[in-house]
């Protein structure tokens, strides 16, 4: 596993809230390779956003990292200086969000604010930045790309503001990309389009991703493992294949089963979806030493109030891990 | 189709005023939504489909007589809820009610969760204080609400639960129709699952006539008997669910359902269709399709005449020249 | 243990819900969260103190504000006059009581006043824009642009310095920015979902204006009243300064001003009115800073 280029372990982010301090991140660890798309998948509330800020640095002024490790090339990042930071976001690491109206400045080009970060990152003077920056709107197939330069924000469509937010996170060749819920705010057809790119850039350029979503199709579509999350917890993780077909945590199995996918062509279909009863609960429950989707679940037991289930292998191949404590359904 | 429609909408048109003029100094508009016909039973449930700008929203509102419309005809159960107007029009709207997408702004953050479900009852004069309480709980049991939730805030519930209160106002005038605005799409997936459940039931319960709007193929495809998809204001296709889910006809159409991620196909195992050109400028009017820019099948003569629904009084219907041909 | 796996599933639910039964009345969360603000609590407490003096203090002190008691610039604390005695030898506690009565009555009346033009002209302009909008904008704009000072001074000269027309001077010259706050939300709210909810449940235009609408315009107006409060106080002051108040009536400004050629030589006559006033407005801003905290739900924590 020479190829592993983030390895977090055993981050703990507490929040000080008025209820006392609450873990919103509570004994996560996984793992990224080089070129590897990872999802995580969850309710809102559920600890993925809060991944990606804390892997950038950029955790709200009331939370920090407790304990643990986020090691990027084998370097621990967690206490790194804020110097260290800046270098590091927008550069090796960087992130797109969900809303590309409001993640681009509006009163500057596009170009111009492509060729802020090429400047800042990798010292380019002003007329060799706007030229890359024409080649990156190419490459993320802006049609145009070298009248578009001049353009602002307002300018463009959704998904091209998104195709330019991709655009400026692509500048500096990060070596890991997160998108939170890159498509949430555009049309499906305009989402179908932005997946293409980012599988495509990804496999050209080798870019390890994560990508933050809650719709199981997208990380069908887009990743290779998956990681899903509850309460601040990891739940379940592993190949997003053998977690589709089998997932062992309830949670999990609510997630797929209970989006009505489309069925093509079928003439019957059921009256009723499958439900996950209740919703995410209080973050001032986060720490609880019990399953924390245990008010939810229909394989509750006594032994899921009581304690906090273990994070466990399940199955040969190692693909799978689960934190249940029934991950084959209560026996009675 | 033996059943006379609930509702019935023929050639409806909404126009928006701009800012700014074109260049013969008349005022630009912004033809929100051409043409639009459909029908709907009673107890059963129409989607109407469509990416942002396709008129969805607009369409619904122009038939809940809150937006004005610029042409067409509303008939409700026989009368004729388009030509309504003043006082008239403000009591008859209480029989076209929606259940909006957003369950925060949907809400009056001044009022108790029985007041907001209370309002229509009161605008409408005819019920005593005590019946009002009856109705509404039996609403709140109806939509899974406990009774001492009665006397809490908008703020105090969770986003599932307002989207409850919302529905259970939405019912509380005993519409004729109601509109469901994309009612799960600002949810929690594992909350949507909860309400799309909850609103079949209560059709079942009540013989509620839904007009359902949402992007969501896969909703659309759970929740609705008869499906219309939309396209810049214009419906392109119109299909009984089975028959829509098995073959579209509308190059549109395939577009869509193609570009929904599923769970049950890696990416590299569909074909997906380019449509990346754009979309027409509505300010002007449009001489041919209006999906010819993108349509990756366009020949000549989409761009020279505007397609029609067609066969007439199929029940499989599209508006493509390639069709006919 | 054999419990069922209902029961432990909605007590577990229970639990949670618990948290939301006993929540309370969002005014009542506003009122906690205005008085956990140190600053706004404390000048609750003086502005209350000062209007209370001024209510229950004439009667106390019987003192004729205007009748001369001792002989004139008695200092302080001597003769047993405790804020001593002006010019003209009146008692400057007895105008210390009686015009903070008058001061604090226009303030609130002015304010009053440009709080119900306000809110009737933005809340119309707002709801239903296009030409009704037009010309209520027009308008506003038009005494916006009005030199307040010279206007307030032309109808005091036009129709006599009497304390109700130096009131609406200060009214008519300070309605304009609840005005336009006023436009601004209701332009902002009558967007909102919930007032289509209450439009499509039969509300006429006048429910939906003044029981749906404007109680959710209100936060900021609250605001902007409570300050203007305090400014119609100093607008006040500074016309009774310049001769332009009412004779028969003694107000903190009046008092500085008829005592403003003695400011070297008798200062407390001038800094004790001055003092009271700064003290006034001051509690009165911080108040309104308060209440803009507490009502602004961006600031509310979770």
């Amino acid at each position: 596993m020479s190829d592993t280029i983030l390895d977090v372990k055993n981050l703990r982010v507490e929040f000080n809230t008025r209820g006392g301090i609450v873990p919103v991140l509570d004994n996560l660890s996984f793992s990224l390779d080089r070129g590897e798309r990872i999802g995580f998948v969850g309710e809102s509330g559920c600890g993925k956003s809060m991944t990606a800020l804390a892997l950038m640095g950029l955790l709200p002024s009331i939370g920090r990292v407790a304990s643990g490790q986020i090691l990027f090339k084998g370097q621990d990042i967690v206490n790194a200086s804020t110097k260290r930071m800046q270098d590091i976001r927008g550069n090796e690491i960087s992130m797109i969000f969900q809303e590309p109206m409001t993640s681009l400045n509006p009163v500057f080009t596009i170009g111009s604010q492509i060729a802020e970060v090429l400047h800042r990152h990798r010292n380019m003077d002003k007329s060799e930045a706007l030229k890359t920056a024409v080649d990156l709107l190419d490459a993320v197939k802006i049609p145009d790309a070298r009248n578009r330069i001049a353009s602002y924000p307002h300018q463009m469509s959704g998904g091209q503001r998104q195709r330019v937010m991709i655009a400026i996170a692509l500048a500096c060749e990060p070596e890991i990309l997160i998108a939170d819920e890159p498509t949430t705010a555009l049309d499906v057809t305009v989402q179908a389009e932005i997946f293409d790119l980012l599988r495509d850039i990804g496999v050209q350029t080798n870019t390890a991703m994560i990508l933050i979503t809650h719709d199981m199709g997208a990380v069908r579509q887009m990743a290779q493992r998956m990681l899903v999350m509850y309460a601040g917890r990891k739940v379940e993780e592993g190949t997003v294949d053998q977690i589709i077909k089998s997932p062992r945590h309830p949670y999990t199995k609510g997630l797929i089963s209970c989006v009505p996918h489309i069925r093509k062509g079928a003439d019957r279909l059921p009256n009723t979806l499958p439900e996950i009863d209740g919703i995410v609960p209080d973050i001032t429950s986060f720490g609880k030493d019990q399953c924390l989707f245990a008010p939810r679940c229909e394989r509750l037991t006594q032994q899921c109030l009581d304690r906090k289930p273990d994070h466990q292998m399940i199955g040969k191949a190692e693909q799978q891990s689960v934190s249940c404590w029934h991950p084959y359904g209560r026996q009675t | 189709m033996s059943k006379p429609a609930l509702l019935s909408v023929r050639n409806l048109s909404v126009r928006f005023p701009l800012k700014g003029r074109d260049e013969h100094g008349k005022r630009k508009t912004l033809l929100a939504v051409d043409n639009v016909s459909f029908d709907i039973p009673e107890g059963k449930t129409l989607g109407i489909v469509g990416e942002s700008g396709s008129g969805k929203t607009t369409a619904a509102l122009a038939v809940a007589r809150l937006v004005e419309k610029e042409a067409g005809q509303i008939i409700l159960d026989g009368h004729d809820f388009g030509a309504l107007t003043g006082d008239e029009l403000r009591i008859a709207r209480q029989n076209v009610q929606i259940i909006f997408q957003d369950p925060y702004s949907s809400l009056n953050p001044r009022l108790r969760a029985e007041d907001i479900v209370r309002e229509p009852l009161r605008h409408a004069g005819q019920t005593s204080r005590q019946e009002q309480d009856k109705i509404i709980d039996e609403l709140f049991h109806a939509v899974g609400l406990r009774p001492e939730q009665k006397r809490l805030f908008p703020h105090q519930f969770s986003g599932g639960q307002r989207q409850r209160i919302g529905i259970a106002r939405a019912l509380a005038p005993r519409p004729s129709i109601v509109i469901c605005d994309e009612p799960v799409s600002a949810l929690d997936v594992a909350v949507q699952a909860q309400i799309l459940n909850l609103l079949k039931s209560l059709q079942k319960q009540f013989n509620l006539t839904y007009l359902f709007i949402s992007h969501d193929l896969g909703v659309i495809q759970h929740m609705c008997d008869e499906i219309a998809v939309m396209y810049m204001g214009q419906v392109v296709e119109r299909a009984n669910r089975n028959s829509f889910f098995k073959q579209q006809k509308h190059p549109y159409s395939n577009a869509l359902l193609s570009a929904v991620p599923s769970i049950e196909l890696h990416a590299e195992h569909i074909r997906r269709q380019d449509i990346s050109g754009a979309p027409p400028d509505l300010t002007v009017p449009q001489t041919g399709c209006r999906f010819a820019g993108r349509c990756p099948l366009a020949q000549k003569a989409c761009h020279l005449s505007v397609p029609v629904l067609l066969p007439e009084n199929a029940s499989h219907q599209a508006a493509c020249h390639l069709l006919t041909d | 243990m054999a419990t069922s796996k209902k029961s432990l599933q909605t007590l577990a639910q229970d639990r949670e819900s618990l948290a939301l039964v006993t929540a309370r009345h969002p005014a009542l969360e506003v009122f906690s969260m205005f008085i956990a603000n140190r600053a706004a609590l404390v000048a609750m407490v003086v502005l209350m103190a000062i209007i209370l003096a001024a209510i229950i203090g004439p009667m106390v002190y019987k003192t004729d504000p205007f009748e001369m008691v001792w002989a004139p610039f008695t200092p302080p604390g001597t003769e047993g006059f405790i804020l001593g005695t002006d010019y003209l030898g009146r008692d400057l506690l007895a105008g210390l009581l009686h015009g903070g009565r008058v001061s604090i009555t226009i303030g609130l009346v002015a304010a009053l006043m440009s709080v119900f033009i306000g809110i009737s002209f933005g809340a119309f302009a707002g709801y239903y824009r296009g030409y009704v909008e037009e010309v209520l904008m027009r308008i506003t704009e038009f005494f916006q642009v009005l030199p307040t000072l010279l206007f307030s001074m032309v109808i005091v000269a036009l129709f006599g310095a009497s304390l109700q027309m130096i009131t609406i001077a200060i009214g008519l010259v300070s309605w304009t920015a609840v005005a336009r706050i006023t436009r601004g939300e209701f332009l902002r709210i009558r967007e909102l979902e919930y007032v289509t909810a209450s439009r499509s449940a039969g509300a006429t235009d006048l429910k939906l204006i003044f029981q749906v609408i404007l109680p959710n315009a209100l936060p900021p107006i609250i605001v902007q009243a409570a300050l203007m409060v305090g400014s119609a106080i100093l607008f006040e002051a500074g016309l009774a300064f310049l001769g332009l108040s009412d004779p028969n009536v003694v107000s903190w400004g009046q008092i500085i001003g008829s005592n403003r050629l003695y400011i070297l030589d008798a200062s407390y006559t001038v800094t004790v009115p001055g003092l009271a006033i700064f003290i006034t407005v001051l509690a009165i801003s911080l108040i309104g800073d308060g209440l803009n905290d507490a009502l602004n739900p961006k600031l509310r924590s979770r």
